[in-house]
């Protein structure tokens, strides 16, 4: 199954490289990563996709854990919870393809950031899913340059991740 | 200082701390070795620790221990931790001085051994230009270290010295890495010096308690039990709990089993312990393993080597566990009542818990259960042929019994005389058996007498070798003459690297690919141009008064090379892939295999 786990860690350096490491080390699956600081500058927030087994993901958590930088967990598909993942896509838009790229980009609700005579880049804001479904709608052979930041994602309701 | 002791105490008290007198970097690694009672230094030299090495000489509190090889050095200080419970201490230069620790500091973090490694490295401004002698060690060592650090700043050492040390020592203890650049060290730069006595990381907070209803749980489930085992591994001894295990299991009068690990921390010799488990243990305690009703796992780790197929791993038991790291549980085999806590703490829990629930009765508990060990014990696994000419390996062993009296440190090198002697050898006593049993590096042994023989100059330290092995580390004799340490070197020459001959008898038919140790050196001749004393016996009638002889020398380190029969495997095995029930037994017996 995939699971989406949130981790604060020490804002140390190497941090990053002992987390890539254990899933190489380990050989777990890993989908997709991402860290950036949060607003206490002593601690960054890593968001990882990764997929396997209970008994797999368990043991990824209990290693994630482990690691002496790792200050809190919190398996975010354990309860409900919102995931958002960025994209870029750069695409061929020549003559009858501008206006049928504008119009997917309004039934997606995303934007056009970047125009020339022949391209376009969208940006594009969600759900993974419907990051798929944008890629997967665009005209066949029209796709230049795709750029995705991996989800990141936070529970609802009340409680927060926080130390 | 026990190890959890150390989680709450931080630097030893009674040291005479050097509170804010102004130090340079290199003052301050020293100063704060001292603060942390640490009482040997086992390193060699180099370009980026030189400044260190110069404070080093400079003082008398802190001994330096110059080692031949930074392999040593690692696995003399990982001896030292074994034997003392205390967390051992090396310093090695940047780049080569770096990797040839590496061996070592693998080695002590698969056996879960407390270390503080402190490496030089090049200056902060030309790390990560490729400058003489770099080598990213922080990179190297991440996978086989608890933890480590890069101090960049000397602001920074102090109290990263004290956070290696409270790491290496608590919760799972380990090794860890402290990197220095040379420029950290420099002596012209000095600060106010202050040895923080406490660490708090809101990132680290190892357990110490067991869960009360998880206890109560795993009482009630021994209550219940008709085929009992304790299963107990290393997290025994380096908790510290050999005392509360072995109450528990004398009050209940269940049969205990321990791993290779774990040797050492219930009496061997008393009549509860049914032997090592797992691929060379005995036939009594595997198949125990195979009908227990009920198994408490203690401080182990289900390695491979002692669960064989995990499909066939104790199939008719519910399975309790006691580890203090979350990450050992259900990691290989799932277990019903998982208890996260310091062993001790949790088997002191246990027992008072049992004491209130227990019936009182007069009768042997599960009697039945001992009849059917008793019958198991009866086929005598680890039978030989005592009539031989030549020494047999476990003759060795047992003469190196009656010798020592049972009053030994013994070290291991890895092979069929490491196995013989986990067979042949009863401990009664923890950190008497030291070996490398997680990463099975040859080259440990003799580094690691040292580091024991220096812990405890009095008492007899003996290393258990082979021909292969001792070649891997030899050039630490040059250490122990210059430290004067008597170790008694107790070479099982078998003229092969035993145990990958019998792998290749078993299961390629005998075709010895590579496992002849050819061009072996005289070792009577090399231990004497060490400066050592030198024996050679080969007749079995010899070697008692040999070996007397050897042991009566207190002030010499003895190599005694015993020639053994090439020819002789270790029974019994599980061949990988088996189950704990389809041991092969030693040829002897072979007509009641797969009882
Ligand atoms: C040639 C060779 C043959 C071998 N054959 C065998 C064999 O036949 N049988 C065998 O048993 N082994 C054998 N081994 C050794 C094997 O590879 C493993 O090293 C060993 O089985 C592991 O022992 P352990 O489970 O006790 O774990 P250890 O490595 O000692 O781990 C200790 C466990 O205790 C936990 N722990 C540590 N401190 C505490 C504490 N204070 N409180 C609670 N828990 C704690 C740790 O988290 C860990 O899970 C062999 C090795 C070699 C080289
Ligand atoms: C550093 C290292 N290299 C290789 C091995 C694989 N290995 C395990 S046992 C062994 C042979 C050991 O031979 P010896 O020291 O003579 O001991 P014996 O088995 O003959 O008692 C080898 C090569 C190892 N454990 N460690
Ligand atoms: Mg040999």
């Amino acid at each position: 199954m995939r699971h989406i786990i949130a981790v604060l860690l020490e804002n140390e350096a190497g941090a990053l490289s002992r987390v890539a490491g254990l899933f190489s080390a380990r050989g777990y699956n890993i989908e997709s990563l991402t860290v950036a600081p949060t607003d206490d500058p002593t601690l960054s927030r890593m968001t990882l996709v990764t997929t396997g087994n209970d008994d797999v993901v368990e043991q990824i958590k209990k290693q994630l854990n482990k690691l002496i930088d790792t200050v809190k967990l919190l398996d975010l598909s354990e309860g409900p919870h919102i995931e958002r993942e960025m994209m870029m896509i750069k695409v061929r838009a020549e003559r009858q393809d501008r206006e049928e790229i504008k119009r997917l980009t309004e039934i997606f609700r995303a934007k056009i950031i970047d125009v020339t005579d022949t391209s376009y880049v969208i940006e594009l804001t969600g759900a993974s899913k419907k990051l798929d479904a944008f890629i997967g709608a665009v005209p066949e052979g029209l796709i230049v340059e795709v750029v995705r930041s991996g989800p990141t994602g936070i529970s609802r309701g009340e409680k927060g991740l926080t130390v | 200082m026990a190890l959890s002791e150390a989680q709450s105490v931080g630097a030893e008290p009674g040291r005479p701390e050097r509170s804010g007198v102004e130090l340079s970097g290199a003052e301050i690694v020293v100063q704060a070795l001292a603060d942390e009672g640490v009482e040997f230094v086992f390193g060699y030299p180099g370009g980026a620790v030189l400044h260190i090495y110069d404070a080093v000489f400079r003082q008398e509190s802190v001994k330096h221990i110059l080692v031949r090889h930074e392999q040593g050095a690692s696995h003399a200080a990982d001896g030292y931790a074994r034997a003392t419970g205390k967390c051992g201490v090396c310093l090695v230069t940047s780049g080569p001085g770096a990797t040839n620790a590496v061996t070592g500091i693998a080695t002590a973090y698969m056996d879960s051994i407390p270390m503080v490694i402190l490496t030089g490295q090049v200056p902060t401004p030309v790390i990560g230009s490729d400058a003489f002698q770099e080598v990213d060690t922080v990179g190297i060592t991440r996978p086989c270290v608890k933890h480590n650090f890069l101090v960049k700043d000397v602001r920074d050492l102090a109290v990263t010295i004290r956070k290696a040390f409270y790491i290496a020592t608590s919760g799972r203890p380990g090794p860890v890495v402290v990197d220095i650049p040379k420029d950290v060290t420099d002596p012209n730069i000095k600060i106010p010096y202050d040895y923080p006595r406490d660490v708090k990381m809101r990132s680290y907070n190892p357990v110490l308690k067991g869960h009360p209803g998880q206890i109560r749980k795993a009482v009630d489930l021994i209550l219940e039990a008709k085929r009992p085992v304790f299963y107990t591994g290393g997290g025994v001894v380096l908790g510290e709990a050999s005392g509360q295990l072995t109450d528990l299991v004398r009050a209940t009068g269940f049969p205990v089993t321990s791993t290779l690990m774990g040797l050492g921390a219930y009496p061997m010799t008393d009549p509860q312990f049914i032997g090592m488990l797992g691929m060379h243990g005995t036939y009594e305690a595997n198949m125990a393993m195979h009908e227990t009703d009920v198994l408490i796992a203690i401080g182990a780790r289900f390695d491979d080597r002692v669960t064989g197929k995990i499909e066939h791993f104790c199939p008719h038991a519910k399975i309790i566990h006691v580890d203090v790291d979350p990450s050992s549980i259900s990691k290989n085999v799932k277990v019903h009542v998982p208890i996260v806590g310091q062993v001790a703490n949790v088997l002191a829990d246990m027992l008072k818990l049992y004491r209130e629930l227990a019936p009182r009765s007069e009768e042997q508990p599960v009697s039945d259960w001992w009849a059917k060990i008793a019958e198991w014990r009866g086929v005598d696994c680890l039978q030989y042929d005592r009539s031989s000419a030549a020494i047999k390996p476990q003759f060795a062993v047992e003469t190196l019994y009656k010798v020592t009296g049972g009053d030994l440190y013994l070290t291991s090198d890895v092979g069929q005389h490491q196995m013989f002697a986990a067979q042949f050898y009863p401990f009664d006593k923890p950190r008497r058996w030291i070996n490398s049993g997680g990463l099975g590096t040859m080259g440990f042994g003799l580094p690691a007498a040292m580091g024991v023989q220096l812990a405890f100059p009095d008492a007899q330290v003996a290393c258990i070798s082979g021909e292969a092995s001792i070649l891997m580390c030899i050039q630490e004799l040059a250490t122990c003459l210059q430290y004067g340490l008597p170790v008694k070197v107790i070479l099982l020459n078998n003229g092969y690297m035993g145990m990958v001959r019998q792998w290749q008898e078993f299961f390629y038919e005998s075709r010895y690919s590579n496992s002849y140790v050819d061009a072996l050196p005289d070792f009577v001749k090399l231990a004497e141009s060490f400066g050592h004393v030198g024996m050679r016996v080969d007749r079995p009638a010899d070697l008692e008064a040999a070996m007397t002889e050897a042991f009566a020398m207190k002030n010499r380190l003895v190599f005694m090379d015993v020639i053994v029969d090439p020819t002789e495997n270790v029974y019994p095995m599980i061949a990988a892939g088996k189950g704990h029930h389809e041991m092969h037994l030693a040829p002897s017996l072979s007509d009641r295999e797969l009882a």
